[in-house]
């Protein structure tokens, strides 16, 4: 009894201080605010605008890698259709701030501050603006959106095994797509003035462009808001491989049998991976649909997720360094081999094949590049003793 | 009446064609155990290839007088097997074969890029490019005869009586010849199957021969049953084709080769019927409902039977 009692004093007396807990909850936001603008305000301006361009969708492809990440890599099931996720972010965000904007303000066009827009140099106004918090609103009603999603999709669907689940998410992401191209013709502009003030709410989430896709979206995508949601997916999911519930994804993964027998619940664990990712894939699609200002049904089908895949694959399932790697390399290859466009796909092909014969854990593996010898060697010298 | 008379011929008659590839998918599924993702690839193979073979014999595209001799159709037909048949067991020594004992997602992958493979090669410009290509008239489009108003064209009777014959061929070769008893022991256990003296990967190697050379007959079949512009290799209808195809394979219970051919019809009937009497626009949709629906309820398929995971 004594005993007992000294161990729990012993654990209290480890257990964080309530500053430390506050302290880890807020850095992550305030290192990504940082990162946000260092990249917006230093990194953009002094590479150009093309590149900074570059710089944004390799932001938005590090989202979709990492988040695809904790379902295929974690827990080793296999999503094909996470671009689907990605597409209903995409059109809730653009609905909200479409309508929202129009019912808010009174018309459809750009109304952010400074940190939201593009040729940020000659653009005079606030810091940030009313519109940042419609799009901010809007990018997390997105990833909700999505996650709910994921949730629905996910609660049935994942206690089918591997392949069949890949097949049924790639039929999800072909029911997305035709749902979208069956939504009537959006609001235009210049028929806000007659039709749009009088359009009651619960019809706007039905027209949302149909085939045509959602146009004419008021641009509020900058470096700053796609690497602010960079960092805060990274941190997420590199703290949730750490934690004991990162364990229970990586127990699914292993084995699932296994880890049922040990108590895991292996089909709830699969839920939570899976309404995670949604989340983060909605963000994606929010900040994808506000940086080209317009959003398409066939953004969700599953040519866009199987270039995801790649990237997770190649850079090793459940590496997250790995997911960031690929997402880069493979968002800037077509820019190398712009001469080599028609084989570019042939050549990921390829690697996928070779890769998993030769190499099949991918890059990097479960490991993460600082877990690499070369770099140890570079970095800490002596080893980590 | 007449309209429901309609619907049922043309569902049977696709659903004919989707069970040719299920058979494709659920073949290799009863003996590897994973989705050959690139099945639907080779599928839109063997409509391009019969295009290329017909023009190397000399049948023009639609729209030219005159349509060659029946045997014609019947060699392009052939020769298309064959050489799908050949890309089969390509890609299953090539791609396939080294994976043989890792772990099924990786087969998965490798599936996938298999398929991004063949359809972004047949894109290349020295293969079959990126312009819809006509299907060459080899059937007089001609209405055999019509019964209350149901049509029921040439084109009909070809696709179902080749799909037939080759379904009877398959049940064949399956069930009464000794290659098909031992692709059934293989199936049902490998390492016994090996231990009788069964040669494992050549079973396997003619089983993606034979996959792939009624995906080439399916290839071909669609080509005759809807003629027109075929879309290049990369078109996302080819894989939704394939999809379809696969729902039915899982409808009738993946790995049996009859439930495979139920489950094709099943899906071309809800298919057309749904069309028919729902809407048009969900076409794609209903498809994978089913599939939902089977998977939720029937994990097994309509015809197959239960399986309990071991340890």
């Amino acid at each position: 009894m004594v005993r007992v009692t000294h161990l729990i004093e012993q654990a209290r007396s480890k257990q964080p201080s309530r500053l430390v807990g506050v302290g880890a909850t807020l850095w992550p936001m305030v290192l990504a605010v940082a990162v946000g603008l260092l990249m917006y305000l230093l990194v953009g301006p002094a590479i150009g605008q093309f590149q900074s361009k570059i710089l944004l969708v390799i932001g938005i492809n590090i989202i979709l890698a990492v988040s695809l990440t904790v379902v295929n890599g974690f827990t080793g099931q296999f999503s094909m259709g996470h671009a689907a996720f990605m597409a209903i972010g995409g059109y809730v965000a653009a609905g909200v701030v479409y309508y929202g904007s129009l019912k808010l303000f009174g018309d459809m066009n750009f109304a952010g501050g400074r940190l939201s827009h593009v040729g940020a140099a000659d653009f005079v106004g606030p810091l940030i603006g009313k519109g940042d918090f419609l799009f901010l609103a809007a990018t997390l009603a997105g990833g909700l959106f999505a996650a709910l999603a994921g949730w629905v999709v996910g609660l049935p669907s994942l206690r089918l095994r591997g392949d069949y689940l890949a097949i049924v998410t790639l039929g999800f992401g072909e029911i997305v797509r035709v749902l979208l191209q069956g939504t009537q013709s959006q609001i235009q502009p210049w028929e806000a003035a007659s039709l749009g003030k009088d359009a009651p709410v619960w019809k706007l989430p039905l027209m949302l462009g149909g085939p045509q896709g959602f146009n004419l979206l008021p641009t509020y995508t900058t470096l700053y808001w796609v690497w602010l949601w960079v960092v805060l997916t990274l941190v997420v999911v590199y703290r949730l491989k750490n934690s004991s519930e990162g364990r229970a994804f990586l127990s699914v993964r292993e084995d699932e049998i296994a880890a049922q027998a040990m108590g895991v619940n292996v089909t709830s664990y699969k839920v939570r991976a899976f309404t995670l990712a949604s989340f983060f894939a909605g963000v994606a699609g929010a900040l994808f649909a506000m940086d080209i200002g317009a959003i398409n049904p066939t953004d969700g089908g599953f040519q866009r997720s199987f270039d995801i895949i790649i990237m997770v694959v190649l850079g090793g399932l459940g590496s997250i360094s790995g997911a960031v790697v690929a997402a880069i390399v493979i968002t800037l290859l077509p820019e190398v081999l712009r001469d080599l466009a028609q084989y570019r796909l042939i050549l990921y092909a390829l690697a996928l094949i070779l890769m998993m014969i030769l190499r099949p854990q991918g890059l990097f593996g479960v490991r993460e590049v600082w877990d690499l010898a070369l770099f140890k060697k570079i970095f800490r010298r002596g080893g980590d003793a | 009446m007449t309209q429901f008379l309609q619907t049922l011929t043309d569902g049977l008659t696709v659903g004919a064609l989707y069970a040719l590839i299920a058979l494709g998918y659920t073949m290799v599924y009863g003996i590897l155990k994973f989705i050959n993702f690139a099945h639907s690839d080779v599928f839109a193979l063997g409509v391009h290839l019969s295009i290329v073979i017909a023009s190397i014999l000399g049948i023009k595209a639609l729209g030219d007088t005159g349509t060659p001799p029946w045997y014609m159709g019947a060699l392009v037909l052939v020769l298309a097997m064959l050489a799908c048949g050949a890309i089969g067991f390509l890609v299953e020594r090539l791609a396939y074969k080294p994976l043989r004992s890792a772990p099924r997602l990786n087969v998965l992958i490798t599936a996938i890029g298999v398929s991004l493979l063949f359809q972004n090669a047949g894109q290349l410009p020295w293969a079959f490019g990126v312009s819809p290509r006509a299907w060459p008239t080899l059937l007089p489009d001609g209405e055999l005869f019509s019964i209350a108003g149901v049509k029921f064209r040439l084109v009909h009777a070809v696709v179902l009586a080749t799909a037939i014959a080759l379904m009877l061929a398959l049940q064949y070769l399956i069930f009464k010849t000794k290659l098909g008893s031992a692709m059934r022991a293989v199936s049902f256990n490998t390492r016994t199957a090996a231990l009788m003296g069964i040669n494992v990967n050549g079973i396997i190697s003619f089983t993606f021969v034979v996959g792939s050379m009624l995906a080439a007959a399916g290839g071909f079949l669609y080509g005759v049953y809807y003629g027109g512009q075929m879309k290049q290799t990369a078109d996302s209808m080819w894989v939704m084709l394939g999809l379809k195809a696969f729902v039915a394979a899982v409808v009738g219970g993946i790995g049996n080769v009859r439930g495979a051919v139920l489950g094709g019809i099943m899906i071309g009937l809800i298919e057309f019927f749904g069309v028919q009497y729902v809407s048009d626009q969900y076409r794609d949709a209903y498809v994978f409902a089913i599939l939902i629906l089977v998977l939720l309820f029937k994990p097994e398929g309509v015809f197959g039977k239960a399986t309990v995971e071991k340890v």
